[in-house]
């Protein structure tokens, strides 16, 4: 049987970085769009809480009851400054400096880790104390899936800074590949702005 | 135009790579702390409440700005993520105001 040849694919393999028509690079392009229909998912969850805020038929009904601010401040403290970690990890790569890089992502991983325990914490005091449960009424349901989609973002953000934490050890992650610190830095940061949003409208907002 | 040079760049918080530098980086954050810290200040005097949603969502805003302009680079990046972003925002800040209008307007709920 004559043998098939396979296609030669390496000259694509030379054009994963090449950019695009815009002049542009692909995958810089791609995370900001994905970062803008991403607003499109949080804008219609905080459209929903807001909505239904305060219209529920059985306790808890009051928000303000329920949310410890206090401690939410120090959450939002918490991941302000991991964007700050953040940013310093993509100027020493920027520079070379890889083991200081290696120092702020794992910074930022475990700011972004406090931040996940802490909203663990907060979700468990609602539902054991408040009783305030996904099921339970329609704040429950808005609160639940509004800053739980906004935890599964941070959880996916950690994983992936601590995979360029491997990749680093690993000699992946160089001065002259830092955009693949940048990228993660914006979905990392995009996190931040949305807790931004949430800490204000949902937390501070009064609901009635 | 030609480049300023670097102690210039320096000096404007800008390194060579054309992106703020640490100590302008470090700034952000303390403006950021000083915010939030204002935010929270506000949420607790009474005789701010009837103000408070406007102090509030401009405390915001600048928080969100600051942080997309300097720590994302939008500040310093080609306009076409600007306007990528900036779409989705619209689109999404415009479905949170038009249907919390509906709704109080018809009264569903």
């Amino acid at each position: 049987m004559a043998a098939i040849p396979l296609p030669d694919h390496s000259h694509a393999l030379e054009h994963v970085e090449a950019p695009a028509t815009t002049g542009l690079n692909h995958r810089k392009l791609l995370m900001w769009a994905f970062l803008g229909s991403d607003c499109l998912l949080f804008g219609s969850l905080i459209t929903t809480y807001m909505i239904y805020r305060g219209k529920s038929i059985t306790e808890p009904i009051n928000p303000r009851h329920v949310f410890n601010i206090p401690y939410t401040s120090v959450s939002a403290f918490v991941l302000l400054m991991s964007s700050l970690a953040m940013v310093l990890a993509l100027a020493a790569i920027q520079h070379g400096d890889v083991r200081r890089m290696r120092i702020w992502l794992c910074a930022t991983a475990f700011l972004g880790m406090v931040f996940l325990g802490g909203q663990f914490y907060e979700f468990t005091t609602f539902a054991t104390v408040h009783h305030l449960t996904i099921q339970g009424n329609i704040f429950g349901t808005t609160f639940y899936i509004l800053t739980g989609f906004h935890g599964t973002h941070v959880t996916v953000g950690v994983i992936w800074l601590l995979s360029l934490v491997a990749g680093s050890f690993q000699g992946r992650i160089k001065q002259k590949n830092s955009l693949d610190v940048e990228i993660a830095g914006l979905y990392w940061h995009f996190v931040d702005i949305v807790w931004i949003i949430i800490f204000t409208l949902v937390y501070l907002v009064p609901a009635i | 135009m030609q480049e300023p040079p670097p102690a210039v760049r320096r000096r404007s918080g800008i390194n060579e790579l054309g992106h703020p530098t640490a100590l302008r980086y470090v700034q952000i954050a303390v403006i950021l702390t000083v915010l939030t810290t204002i935010e929270i200040a506000v949420y607790y005097i009474h005789s701010l409440s009837k103000i408070l949603i406007p102090i509030l969502l401009t405390l915001s805003a600048i928080k969100f700005a600051l942080v997309v302009l300097w720590y994302m680079h939008l500040k310093f990046d080609n306009r076409i993520f600007s306007a990528l972003f900036l779409l989705g925002l619209i689109i999404g800040g415009s479905i949170l105001i038009a249907m919390i209008l509906l709704i109080r307007a018809y009264h569903f709920y």
